[in-house]
């Protein structure tokens, strides 16, 4: 199953390294392919490095396209980290 | 070594950037990690598998070293900040580091230590072109993660902090955050590094333990030989090799100070700023994001004086909705219940310019459409702005503060406006708080000169210095040109603040200050002359400041004021108030900085 979703990184920091780790941790959880797109550029939300380069400041909008038998949990897991601000602000 | 400790003259000064306060005294020690040299070479087809083989293996190594580093800590204060180890372990788990690295060794033959090299470089090179300055000092996470991988692969062993035995001053190339984390605090009393940032993993720890630090120092290891007498200093990040005698006893004294005061202050935490005789000023904070709070708690501050709101509008495209700054409000306001928060308006022009916001070139900004100019222009920003702050104040104590009023008429329009949205929610059945002190920020000329006509129709004042004394000066403390003119005791200055003091009496209002004079314990004894009721400041200037107040009578600030007002430069005032604070309290104002 293929679903894709665009969300905007609400906490005040954006994707830095505490919320990048929540977020790979978090992906890891799913068997499912997850990308993450900004700006044209697309990476794997199970890589630390590649979301730390998506440079993702606050404001800005990611889309994430989830593929595989667990999509739909993998999406809003990672749906409900990133709205909630990763816990943060 | 013995002939560097000649070579080298007393009182040497190396300057760094100071990235953790404090001040250590010691014998330097040089933590010898020469950079592993990598020798690119090329490899046969039937060398791959070994060559895959033998990362994997240092990768795994990496890892367990990581993780007993992790187990270790158990430290409260490092605790919360053990998710950088989790990032390491992950950049070590990271399919593109791995990935990348083995096929390299695979399509271009490359050994596996030159090829780990490249692809550390390559993510390297993506970072430092970065903008945003915290993402950029990310490289050094990944430099360090590079550096561990590449010592497991060459098997070389490298120096550990966990082996030095003695109380030293460490004197590093680059440590990482793991290195920081082992640092056992009774023997590394502090530590210099040739590279780093204020905002690198290794400096926010430093300051977590406490440990003295200056980074940045970028001839640190070149210049400083292990085995010296040492002296560092973290405050403004200067580092004193082979110090002489006097040197030696001023840094001694300075450091007894610095710890004395620190655990002194702190003990005033828990106890209220009331004067000898009564007077009872709230002490709060300034802040602009939620994060901040804990620190302000910590250093017992009785409410948010000033939030600024224009944080929340900034390095994003479009303004936060409703919601989301609700939510913001909300979260400050839960957390300082029962102390209150007030929200200042949205605050932009002049210096504080939000580049999303798209203000036209303005020939005079500092004078053109800013503060609540801006707003009044904006209505339907406005509008959401002041939902949202009305909501959160259903919550907790909650007052709103509108910046940069100039007349009585600006002030009708705002509490007009705020009285239609006011109904708006009422109708909606939405829940505020019925009874929102609302006030307005002091800082300008006109509202100062007025602020008679203006006391009578807000509920309180908080006087914004910065601005005030720009305006009262005609200086704009950014031009190098006149910046010098820029004198917080300029009588004129003094004089404004006496008369919106008097207006606020007279009306019986509070107020209040939430400029950086408010946080400067120089101008502590002037604030409650005037009878200020409530100073906000950035949380570290509270001790002190709170300190002062405990220690005098209210007529001690009526006596200074009686002294100074008299004066008729800016010079004099200063001079007379540093004599008089010297007199009253030697230890904190007693010796000239140095």
């Amino acid at each position: 199953m293929k679903i894709s979703k665009t969300m905007k990184i609400v906490n005040r920091l954006g994707l830095h390294a505490r919320a990048a780790a929540q977020l790979v941790k978090t992906a890891n959880l799913f068997t499912s392919e997850i990308l993450i797109e900004k700006d044209e550029e697309t990476v794997n939300a199970k890589s630390i490095m590649g979301i730390l380069m998506l440079a993702a400041v606050c404001g800005s909008e990611i889309t994430v396209n989830v593929d595989g038998d667990d999509a739909e949990s993998a999406m809003q897991a990672v749906g409900e980290l990133v709205e909630n601000g990763f816990g943060e602000d | 070594m013995v002939s560097a400790k000649i070579d080298i003259p007393q009182d040497t000064f190396l300057v760094g950037i100071g990235s953790s306060p404090g001040i250590a005294i010691g014998e330097s020690f040089l933590l010898h990690r020469n950079r592993t040299t990598v020798v690119p070479r090329q490899i046969t087809p039937e060398e791959v598998p070994g060559e895959v083989a033998s990362f994997r293996r240092a990768l795994k190594m990496s890892q367990v070293q990581l993780r007993e580093v992790k187990d270790g800590v158990s430290d409260q204060r490092l605790v919360d900040h053990l998710y950088i180890i989790d990032t390491h372990l992950m950049i070590l788990d990271d399919e593109m580091l791995v990935k990348d690295t083995i096929s390299l060794i695979e399509k271009e033959l490359l050994n596996a230590e030159a090829a780990l090299q490249k692809t550390v470089r390559k993510f390297r090179d993506v970072f430092s072109s970065l903008e945003d300055e915290y993402l950029r000092d990310r490289q050094s996470d990944i430099d360090s993660v590079g550096d561990r991988i590449l010592c497991n692969l060459t098997g070389e062993t490298r120096q550990s902090l966990t082996d030095i035995d003695q109380k030293v001053v460490v004197i590093a190339h680059d440590l990482s955050p793991a290195d920081t984390l082992q640092i056992d605090r009774k023997k590394i009393i502090g530590f210099v590094t040739d590279v780093g940032g204020r905002t690198s993993h290794t400096s926010i720890l430093a300051r977590s333990l406490g440990v003295p630090a200056v980074v940045g120092l970028e001839t640190a290891t070149a210049l400083v030989p292990g085995g010296i007498p040492v002296i560092m200093d973290g405050t403004n990040g200067t580092l004193i090799l082979n110090p002489s005698e006097m040197t030696f006893r001023e840094y001694l004294r300075k450091k007894q100070d610095y710890e004395y005061q620190e655990q002194e202050l702190l003990s005033y935490k828990e106890l209220p700023a009331i004067t000898r005789d009564g007077f009872r000023v709230s002490l709060q904070s300034n802040i602009e994001l939620p994060m901040e709070i804990s620190q302000a708690l910590s250093q017992g501050t009785e409410g948010v004086g000033l939030m600024r709101s224009e944080f929340l509008f900034m390095g994003r495209p479009t303004p936060p909705d409703e919601e989301e700054q609700y939510h913001a409000y909300l979260e400050v306001v839960e957390r300082m219940t029962p102390h209150p928060v007030t929200i200042r308006t949205l605050d932009v022009g002049g210096d504080k310019f939000v580049p999303e916001i798209n203000l036209n070139d303005e020939m005079n900004p500092a004078m053109g459409l800013r503060g609540i100019r801006f707003s009044l222009n904006e209505k339907q920003m406005l509008n959401v702005q002041l939902r949202a702050i009305l909501r959160a104040s259903a919550q907790g104590p909650v007052r709103i503060m509108f910046p940069m009023l100039t007349g009585v008429a600006e002030l009708r329009q705002c509490l007009e406006y705020l009285n239609a949205i006011k109904n708006e929610l009422r109708t909606a059945g939405i829940k505020f708080d019925e009874k929102i002190p609302v006030g307005i920020m002091i800082e300008t000329p006109a509202a100062a000169l007025i602020a008679d006509h203006l006391a009578s129709e807000v509920d309180f004042f908080s006087i914004g210095t910065n601005d005030l004394i720009q305006y009262c000066l005609a200086v704009d403390r950014a031009n190098e040109h006149v910046a010098y003119l820029y004198e917080p005791l300029h009588p004129a200055v003094l004089k404004a603040l006496a008369l919106i003091c008097q207006a606020a009496e007279k009306n019986n209002i509070p107020v209040s200050m939430c400029g950086e004079m408010a946080g400067d314990p120089l101008y502590t004894l002037i604030l409650l002359g005037l009878g200020i009721n409530e100073l906000s400041m950035n949380p570290s200037g509270l001790p002190r400041v709170k300190r002062i107040l405990r220690q005098v009578d209210r007529s001690a600030g009526q006596k200074v004021i009686d002294e100074i007002f008299g004066l008729t430069t800016a010079q004099e005032v200063i001079q007379c108030l540093e004599k008089r604070m010297a007199d009253l309290f030697p230890d904190l104002f007693g010796e000239p900085s140095f």
